[in-house]
């Protein structure tokens, strides 16, 4: 039985997360890649924030305390009336931001992380200390999901272009499995050592 | 010389949105065998709920719609520079229609042409043949299963890996573990054994034209990728890197001619959104088909 977990989470929903759960997220997320990672830690978390940015950080400093980062640049159409909808919105690969993670982590109170692959130990022992999970989505499942984004409420930072624009989304039971909890656990980790073992075996065949 | 531009829109909505048979039933097949309520299992269900939805609504498979990588096939008479021209007005129709997103971005400012158009971007590979009709192959390679490629020089120390059969089979293990689940598992390999850095990797890329289940007509690759998949299978990464049985749905090894000196061994990683079709242009009638 999947998890329902709904935003803002708090630290006990996280604490109950284990490995290999599934689980089914609603709420308010902020989609947030590349550009958006380099500019959350250098612009926010390094700071001082300028003032041409403070209307971002004021809208990410509500919305990520106990909020949700999504490692995704989606497919967005803009509607005849104005409003933006999402076409495709799977998750990317999520380690690339590994040097940001923890910091932003750390520096906003976000609970959850969802994207794909998984992250590494940095990530891992923020998730640790601070309260926070990694949520896996299944890459690839760009239309199912983008159907779980009932609407956009708000674009910042939409000159980075579109994929790598913070979208702050309504979503409706994202499916996700639970891949890094707040206990040291790492799926991920499980896997390729298990994997490991297995090539050299194969390779001493 | 007829404007080719609108097929070639369609066959870019094709390849985005409609996942092509072989891919589909290899992955139904992979999900029958994983275990009830296994998050393998899971994963897998809504894969094929995705590729389902994708093609009843025309949106894309994914959205990371990769790099739109070109082969075409041109009879005598055709223009190249026409073609090129068509295809790329052809690119950027299909993103003002979300059936690509915008994906090209300048190497070092990181700005995003916003029309999949760039320098060398899409990819187009021309080569005329001895037919009277033109045919397009359009393979849409995702960032996340490309920065899974990677190529060998053997011999290689690290894991004795020779300059046979076997250590092919070598590298290829080796490539497959390193990928774990991160290219969107269970993928296809794609291998090109032999030529220089940039002909080892195309043959690598050419081999993911191929249909999953043909068989390779050199008898002793065609050994080899059965093996090699059946023996990426028992490394038990499984779908998304979530643990399970099936982590490529198939390896596809093709052979050139390399210097004495060089022993490259090429592998290209493709995600399960394996997105490719083949259009042919022939007296005006057009087709577009998943690749034979």
């Amino acid at each position: 039985m999947a998890v329902r977990l709904t935003v803002p989470i708090d630290e006990k929903s996280v604490r109950a997360l284990h490995i290999g759960d599934s689980v089914l997220l609603s709420g308010v997320v902020f989609t947030g890649r590349d550009a958006a990672h380099k500019y959350m830690k250098e612009t926010f978390v390094a700071g001082p924030c300028p003032a041409s940015e403070r209307d971002v950080y004021e809208a990410l400093k509500k919305g990520l305390a106990g909020g949700v980062i999504y490692h995704c640049g989606p497919v967005v159409r803009k509607r005849p009336d104005g409003k933006y909808e999402f076409v495709a919105a799977g998750p990317t690969t999520s380690i690339r931001e590994e040097p940001y993670e923890a910091a932003v982590i750390e520096h906003f109170g976000v609970r959850a992380i969802v994207g794909k692959g998984g992250m590494g130990p940095r990530t891992l022992e923020a998730c640790r200390t601070r309260g926070a999970v990694y949520l896996h989505a299944i890459g690839g499942a760009a239309t199912l999901i983008a159907e779980s984004v009932r609407e956009v409420v708000a674009v910042h930072k939409l000159d980075f272009g579109v994929p790598e624009a913070f979208w702050e989304i309504r979503v409706v039971d994202l499916p996700c499995v639970v891949t890094m909890d707040s206990h040291g656990q790492s799926l991920h980790a499980q896997i390729e050592a298990e994997s490991k073992r297995k090539l050299a075996e194969l390779l001493a065949r | 010389m007829h404007d080719i531009t609108p097929h070639v829109v369609e066959l870019i909505k094709s390849a985005s949105t409609d996942l092509s048979p072989d891919v589909e039933h290899a992955l139904e097949a992979a999900c029958r065998a994983e275990a009830e309520g296994s998050a393998a299992r899971g994963a897998l269900e809504t894969i094929l709920r995705n590729v389902r939805l994708s093609r009843d609504g025309g949106r894309p498979i994914c959205q990371d719609t990769g790099t739109p990588i070109f082969h075409v096939w041109y009879a005598v008479g055709w223009s190249q520079r026409e073609l090129l021209k068509q295809i790329r007005a052809a690119v950027r129709i299909a993103t003002e229609r979300a059936y690509l997103r915008p994906n090209a971005v300048a190497a070092l400012s990181g700005k995003n042409s916003g029309d999949n158009t760039g320098i060398d971007f899409p990819t187009v590979h021309f080569e005329e043949w001895g037919h009277d009709y033109v045919q397009i192959g359009l393979m849409l390679k995702g960032g996340g299963s490309e920065n899974c490629g990677c190529q060998y020089s053997i011999p290689s120390a690290e894991f004795e890996a020779s300059r046979d059969l076997s250590g092919v089979r070598k590298a290829v293990l080796d490539a497959a573990c390193r990928a774990q689940g991160f290219g969107c598992a269970p993928g296809i390999l794609g291998v090109g054994v032999g030529g220089d850095r940039v002909t080892s990797m195309l043959k690598a890329k050419e081999q993911l034209f191929r249909p999953l289940g043909d068989a390779n007509p050199n008898a002793a690759l065609d050994a080899l990728e059965k093996q090699l998949h059946r023996e990426i299978n028992e490394l038990g990464i499984g779908p998304m890197g979530f643990g399970g049985r099936t982590t490529v749905l198939g390896v596809k090894i093709g052979e050139l001619h390399r210097l004495p000196a060089s022993f490259f061994v090429s592998i290209a990683y493709m995600c399960w959104a394996d997105r490719r079709k083949v259009m042919t242009i022939k007296d005006g009638s057009v087709a577009v088909l998943a690749p034979r």
